[in-house]
């Protein structure tokens, strides 16, 4: 299913230009981060891969094929918590598919003690706080053994502890071959973790580099401003 | 006065057979076309919630008109249906609990639909994303909404064990009030009043209230329940 291939893809709700002229090339492995200013379209990029948007403008194609031949998952910044235990959402993703009930719960159970809530497992899943919902989440995303996974500003509005827990989760994802495309407003987060940046800037794609490139010596002045704004006291570039 | 509450009082006291047997039929009659009706109405409720298709908004103000439907109109329907010259009249049903049961059943469906939907529309709003990138069918979705606002729809079930219970146009026409066969509290309280015979009326008054009070009182402690249980 990879290379993951946007070709001119747009997106223009009631006449606005969000997106525009995307081109990106998705390899299978490592963790991809996108990132950008706010209103920009990074969700919405999300959203297309994961099949949410129909993309009426541009192609997407995975490998040779127009539709993933392998598991996608996504995980939401408020992700989806149903009134039932911890244990019951995490076998939730696995529901579609062929799995028996039993087989359903053991795994959903593994995936509880990868991300540190085994304990939790028979509690409702309405009484954890942001951080444990947010390792649910992803628990439930790992569950059915995901080759892609989507993160939507999977951190946003924890504390610095339960970030900290995510990033291990999301590194454990990737240390098992699944490729992370994952947004983020945390430009600390995206240098600890990715492996690769895009930036995207006035609805295109204005670099995709290698993350140590990127932060080091962004090509485009949008990202060397958004950089210095963001992270001013890390970053000095020769002018 | 007092002297009728008393009698009344006297008859609950003593357990009556008369009366008991009336209680007992009201009951079977109304909580199986509720668990029927339920099994009709709640996915149809959530089916609406969730389905796109043109005409959507068109069958959504049918369903919700037909919560006021006049339960004398559906009474005529089923006999018509159910009489030996109409479409079903070869099952004998008319006459019976059964035929009772499929009256109160076609006016408890939309009233639990209609009530359903909402609910599960706010919930479908809300989960819709995830559900979808997860693969989830339309049926998987509509069970999983179902389940999820299990509390909430219990207002839906009471809304419908009230109707049926309190209903008595229908099942007088399709039940035929027919004593110890038939004879359901609504009906014998209409019936025992234009007689005379006030303390069995009162008495079974009595009993139908205790009925939808307790009912309530069970749903009010479970949502509290489920309140604490899952914040």
């Amino acid at each position: 299913m990879f290379p993951i291939e946007l070709a001119g893809v747009g997106f223009r709700p009631d006449g606005q230009c969000v997106l525009s002229g995307i081109d990106l090339q998705l390899d299978g492995d490592g963790i991809s981060i996108l990132l950008g200013p706010n209103g920009v379209g990074k969700t919405v990029l999300l959203r297309m891969i994961a099949g949410l948007q129909p993309v009426s403008e541009g192609r997407l194609t995975w490998g040779a094929a127009s539709r993933p031949d392998e598991a996608v998952a996504m995980v939401f910044q408020q992700p989806m918590i149903l009134r039932a235990s911890v244990l019951d959402n995490a076998a939730l993703g696995m529901k579609p598919l062929a799995f028996g009930r039993r087989e359903r719960r053991r795994r959903a159970h593994e995936m509880l003690e990868r991300v540190g809530l085994a304990d939790r497992a028979a509690d409702s899943a309405r009484l954890l706080s942001g951080g444990e919902r947010q390792r649910l989440a992803l628990a439930r995303a790992w569950a059915v053994q995901p080759r892609l996974l989507l993160l939507d500003e999977p951190t946003a509005s924890l504390d610095p502890s339960a970030v900290d827990a995510v990033e291990d989760i999301i590194r454990g994802i990737r240390t098992d071959g699944c490729k992370v495309l994952m947004t983020t407003h945390n430009l600390g987060q995206a240098t600890r973790l990715a492996d690769d940046v895009i930036f995207l800037a006035d609805g295109r794609v204005q670099e995709h580099a290698p993350a140590r490139q990127f932060f080091a010596r962004p090509r485009s002045n949008a990202a060397r401003r958004f950089i210095q704004a963001e992270l001013p006291w890390r970053i000095r570039f020769d002018e | 006065m007092i002297d009728t509450l008393f009698a009344a009082l006297r008859l609950l006291g003593s357990f009556d057979r008369t009366l008991v047997d009336i209680v007992w039929l009201s009951l079977r009659v109304s909580l199986t076309a509720v668990v029927l009706g339920a099994l009709i109405g709640l996915p149809l409720g959530a089916w609406l919630a969730v389905a796109e298709f043109r005409g959507r908004n068109l069958l959504v103000v049918l369903v919700n008109g037909l919560m006021g439907l006049p339960s004398v109109v559906v009474g005529v329907v089923v006999y018509l249906a159910l009489s030996r010259s109409g479409p079903f009249g070869s099952l004998g049903l008319l006459f019976s609990p059964g035929a009772m049961v499929i009256a109160q059943m076609m006016l408890v469906v939309p009233l639990i639909a209609a009530l359903t939907r909402p609910i599960v529309e706010d919930a479908w709003r809300e989960y819709a994303p995830e559900l979808r990138v997860m693969g989830f069918s339309r049926g998987q979705s509509m069970q999983t909404l179902i389940h999820d606002c299990r509390h909430s729809l219990l207002v839906a079930l009471l809304a419908g064990i009230g109707r049926a219970m309190s209903e008595v146009g229908a099942v007088m026409i399709v039940g035929g009030n027919i004593d110890h066969v038939t004879r359901v509290m609504t009906t014998a309280i209409a019936l025992e009043t234009s007689k005379g015979d006030l303390p069995l009326a009162i008495a079974l008054g009595i009993v139908l209230m205790a009925v939808v009070l307790a009912l309530n009182a069970a749903a009010f402690h479970i949502r509290r329940w489920a309140m604490r249980r899952y914040a």
